[in-house]
């Protein structure tokens, strides 16, 4: 600790914000208050510098069922039932101990959606490192899919879907975004806000100990001497099987309507919880700090109130039926104690051993932060550097071959063959089978669609239109197996937002959300901010991860993204006006710079339902969505996944302005490669480019023309094959 | 009442493929550890006991699968 | 037939196995582990999953339950037990079936579909298999013994051996025939619409003893 510097100050807070603090509360705070307000008015919990732009998002729709300011959101599916689901991220953790950071971003995740009463059927992950070639990046992916493969796999949730993009800006600061959906019938739903003073606060699941305090450790009363690092451990660590009986738990506590409501703990432990329940229920809350049950002895009352402990959860129970809660958890095997008592007043009580050693008005802790205007300011070019890594003169084959072998184009077998992706028997379309995972809802009759996608090169190409298209290709992913979107889940992934680029990135990426998803007419029914994401080099690339959950009505009309059978007429459905700007070709080329073609979003959007009605007819043998790495990408994927190869010609493409290299490998939203017989793809208004069959993929355009045997386009796209 | 603290060290067979043992030995000199080799990888239980009469029953029957482990009982 | 499934803290297929023996057409119901009551249950299937976190070792706590005291006498009255993923680990643990499972030779969890021959019948099946710990073992002299009983009930068709198990051994049976172990999950390939049927066979076989017929066809491995 630096003398001289002021507590808060170590702990995040600006002077203003304290002062502020300190008219709030009309006198200085203590330790055990400051702990709790330096947690609560970070920005990871308080949202000071997004909140003011999420409120341009459209978050009403009918089928809305939850919405943001919920621990997740929900969508009505039919019959009764709703779908829960929500992305969040654990970046900063996972870049310590990748293992665990992202084993507890799953488990927490998970969390937030049996906290609405839904049970968990899937997990998808969305996730960012550096390149390969780096051996710290090897290490964070390696650790990363261990332990997403770990916590969802023994918890019995499958993890059904994902991406894993590898770019420079990501070296020092890794992503990794966590999606769980839940199932649920409408009517045991349940939210979290506490009411009832008198009630009790039933804290359930794992003991409390020192977890994730290290950032407050310098309001600890004992002086801290080497070899006491030990006691303030940062890292948390997530133990699924606690998981899987606290999920139990729960969900039969609210089965038998026992819960008032009910709060996950994550960041900031039971500050937060607490704070944010008696917040929502306009009530005050007690806590008795002697109450909650510890894994270490002698915790300090502000290291109990901040710990990140896992695997805990907080209910408003009513007194009379408490024993019978605590029967539950003893069934279960889960702990359970009465760790307070809900209040009139609105006033947040910490007491130990009944006396009062912090207290303030809840309104003050949880919505008393300012929230800050940014700056922004667009950035006067390419922000991020360039790397050639394909020689200039490459052949079209060497092209394509080395788009196919890109980490972040190739298979990633590797890594979801770690994952368990069909417990629950819900799994259609399993990771690489279609452009979305497809989950059956046999109890209400039809079934879900999900994927979640972004691309963060091209959102830092342009911020507006890049986040445009990341909207965009995931209603293509659903579209490609008949699901029509019903909401939409975010995490904002970005850089200093104090910073005037930092801001403008962040400013321009809402504002390209919020207008996709009124194009789309899909609300967003929750998500997650996570800003300061920079290192010695620099930010990330703004990486909005946008994930849809979408319905379908038959299961058994989804086809999938390989082609099937020699003869099949090959066709491209929507608008096609592919650019090389941003493309994983200009970055292999190192040629990246700023600015992005506008999408014809109205094109993409008709071409999304005609795609989708054309699946769900059963009229297509695959649908596959051109994206990273065009169309020649796009056609070898279908190719290789079918196992059989295509001939087509691509140069009356053309006409519609496109130069051979760009409709070979230019990007961009709106377009579907689609196969099937050919009087149907001509009805669907495809333009037909050629047929299924042989064992090579050729593509005619011009001289840029291409084959390329299919065994060698399936090694290369195999590439991350690792041992 | 005393207590005897133990300490029981598991280790597969010897015979028993070891993919463990043999990832890590592998890895060794990479990281700039040579001449090291027969790395096996096992698990280790502490606990404290009333006496120590039974310890290696429950060893035989719990702690360790003695079809493919080996242990050994350290009295601390 | 009404089948009973195991359920441990910790168990994940446990409602697919029940699923999967409801399209089969037996009934089933869940049996917990704290529970010895096999009332009505004319077979038992042990689940698979993460039955108590696999601490220690996986299956190891799971086989001491009340319910598996339960199995252990009904499969040695000659009642059919079917130990799926860690149900197989289970039932080695439990002594009920000979061998042991380790951590695969990748040392990844792999879920991925495989293809098995079934022993005797030359039947080639299906099946997703998904696990970390599915490398069979047992010592040379068991195996020639499991060989010539004709205990060996599957094995990895060639090529789809991705765990190191012995003599690719996916699944074995107790001497009686009463019991299997297989590593994959046949409960996950019941239903058209996530995958392959082949699973139903062997629901199938097990109703009907069909392991017990062993012993009378020699394997070609022996």
């Amino acid at each position: 600790m630096t003398v001289g510097t002021p507590k808060y100050r170590e702990l995040g807070l600006t002077d203003s914000e304290y002062e502020l603090i300190v008219e709030k509360l009309g006198r200085e705070p203590n330790d055990v208050e400051l702990a709790m307000f330096s947690l609560l008015w970070s920005e990871h919990c308080a949202y000071k510098h997004s909140r003011k732009l999420l409120g341009r998002l459209p978050t009403e729709g009918e089928r809305v069922v939850m919405g943001p300011g919920e621990n997740a959101g929900a969508v009505d599916v039919g019959s009764g039932y709703a779908v829960a689901f929500k992305v969040e991220s654990h970046n900063h953790p996972s870049a310590v101990e990748p293992f665990q950071g992202a084993a507890t971003g799953v488990g927490g995740i998970m969390r937030d959606v049996f906290a609405i009463g839904a049970r968990p059927i899937a997990l998808l992950d969305s996730l960012r490192f550096g390149e390969l070639d780096s051996v710290r990046s090897r290490h964070l992916l390696d650790g990363a899919v261990r332990g997403i493969g770990h916590y969802g796999n023994s918890i019995g949730v499958a993890t059904v879907g994902g991406e894993i993009y590898f770019e420079e800006p990501y070296e020092h600061n890794c992503l990794v975004n966590a999606m769980c959906i839940g199932f649920a019938k409408i009517e045991g739903m349940v939210r979290a806000a506490a009411a009832g003073p008198g009630n009790s606060i039933v804290l359930m699941g794992a003991s409390t100990g020192r977890d994730g305090i290290g950032g407050a450790s310098v309001l600890a009363s004992a002086e801290l001497g080497e070899g006491d690092e030990a006691k303030r451990p940062t890292v948390q660590i997530g133990d699924p099987f606690e998981e899987s009986k606290l999920l139990e738990c729960c969900l039969e506590l609210l089965e038998k309507g026992l819960l008032v409501s009910l709060q996950d703990l994550g960041a900031a432990g039971l500050t937060s919880s607490a704070g944010e329940m008696a917040s929502a229920g306009g009530v005050g809350i007690d806590i008795e700090v002697a109450a909650v049950p510890l894994r270490e002895a002698d915790m300090e009352p502000f290291e109990i109130m901040v710990s990140e402990s896992q695997e805990r959860m907080l209910a408003v129970v009513e007194p009379a039926r408490v024993e019978e809660v605590r029967a539950i958890c003893e069934k279960w095997q889960t702990g359970s104690a009465v760790i307070g008592t809900v209040t009139e007043g609105g006033q947040i009580r910490i007491l130990r051993e009944g006396d009062v050693v912090g207290e303030m008005p809840v309104e003050a802790l949880v919505d008393g932060c300012p929230l800050y205007d940014l700056d922004p300011a667009e950035p006067s070019g390419w922000i991020y550097g360039n790397r050639e890594t394909l020689a200039a003169g490459a052949s079209p084959e060497e092209e394509l071959l080395s788009l196919l072998g890109a980490p972040s184009i190739a298979s990633k077998r590797w890594a979801f063959e770690q994952y368990d992706s069909i417990v629950g028997s819900r799994t259609v379309r399993r990771p690489e089978q279609a452009d979305a995972a497809v989950l059956q809802l046999p109890e209400a009759g039809n079934a879900i669609a999900v994927s979640i996608d972004g691309n963060g090169r091209r959102v830092a190409c342009d911020p507006y239109e890049g986040t445009i298209e990341a909207v965009l290709e995931c209603a293509q992913n659903l579209a490609c197996v008949g699901a029509e979107p019903l909401g939409l889940t975010n995490c904002l992934n970005f850089g200093n937002p104090e910073k005037p680029a930092g801001a403008w990135q962040l400013d321009r990426a809402v504002s390209g959300l919020a207008d996709a998803c009124n194009a789309l007419g899909v609300p967003v029914v929750g998500g997650n901010v996570s800003l300061y994401n920079e290192g010695p080099d620099g930010p990330i690339y703004p990486t909005p991860v946008v994930a849809m959950v979408g319905e379908l009505p038959d299961p058994a009309q989804v086809a999938g993204d390989a082609f099937v059978r020699a003869g099949d007429a090959i066709g491209l459905i929507g608008p096609f006006e592919p650019s090389l700007a941003g493309s994983e070709l200009a970055k292999q080329r190192g040629g990246l710079k700023m600015g992005l073609p506008r999408p014809d979003v109205a094109a993409a959007i008709a071409a999304c339902e005609t795609v989708r009605d054309a699946i769900r007819a059963g009229k297509l043998s695959s649908a596959h969505d051109v994206s990273d790495g065009g169309l020649a990408v796009a056609l070898a994927e279908s190719a290789i996944a079918g196992g059989i190869g295509c001939d087509v010609n691509i140069e009356h493409l053309r006409e519609r302005g496109a130069q051979p290299e760009e409709a070979l490998f230019g990007e961009g939203p709106g377009g579907f490669v689609v196969s099937g017989n050919r009087a149907t793809l001509e009805e669907l208004g495809a333009v037909l480019l050629g047929e299924v069959g042989g064992d090579a993929v050729k593509i005619g355009a011009g001289d840029r023309s291409l084959t390329v045997s299919l065994a060698e386009a399936e090694r290369a796209w195999r590439s991350l094959d690792l041992a | 009442m005393a207590q005897v603290k133990a300490r029981v060290l598991i280790r597969p067979k010897e015979g028993i493929l070891d993919p463990q043992g043999k990832a890590v030995e592998r890895a060794l000199p990479a990281l700039g550890f040579e001449g090291i080799e027969h790395v096996h990888v096992g698990r280790m239980v502490e606990l404290e006991a009333e006496s120590p009469e039974r310890l290696a029953e429950l060893c035989e029957k719990l702690l360790a699968n003695t079809l493919i482990e080996d242990y050994e009982i350290q009295t601390l | 037939m009404i089948w009973g499934v195991l359920q441990f803290p910790g168990s994940c297929d446990e409602r697919d196995a029940l699923r999967a023996c409801e399209i089969h057409g037996d009934g089933a119901r869940l049996v917990w582990h704290e529970d010895r009551d096999l009332d009505g249950v004319d077979g038992v299937v042990v689940p698979g999953g993460f039955s108590y976190g696999d601490y220690l070792r996986a299956g190891a706590i799971a086989r001491f339950s009340p319910a598996m005291e339960a199995v252990a006498e009904a499969a040695a009255g000659g009642m059919p037990v079917l130990g799926i993923c860690n149900g197989f680990q289970v039932l080695c643990e439990a002594g009920l079936l000979p061998g042991a499972l380790l951590r695969n030779v990748e040392l990844r969890f792999r879920c991925h579909q495989v293809e098995l021959t079934e022993e005797g019948t030359g039947e080639r099946l299906s099946i997703p298999a998904k696990h970390g710990e599915g490398r069979y073992y047992a010592p040379e002299e068991m195996l020639d013994q499991l060989e010539t009983n004709g205990q060996v009930a599957y094995r990895y068709a060639d090529g789809h051996n991705s765990n190191g198990s012995v003599r690719d051994i996916a699944g074995v049976t107790n001497e009686r025939g009463n019991v299997l172990g297989l590593m994959p999950h046949p409960e996950h390939a019941v239903d058209p619409l996530t995958g392959s049927t082949d699973g139903l066979r062997v629901f199938e076989r097990m109703s009907r003893g069909e392991f017990a017929n062993h012993g009378l066809t020699k394997s070609p491995r022996a």
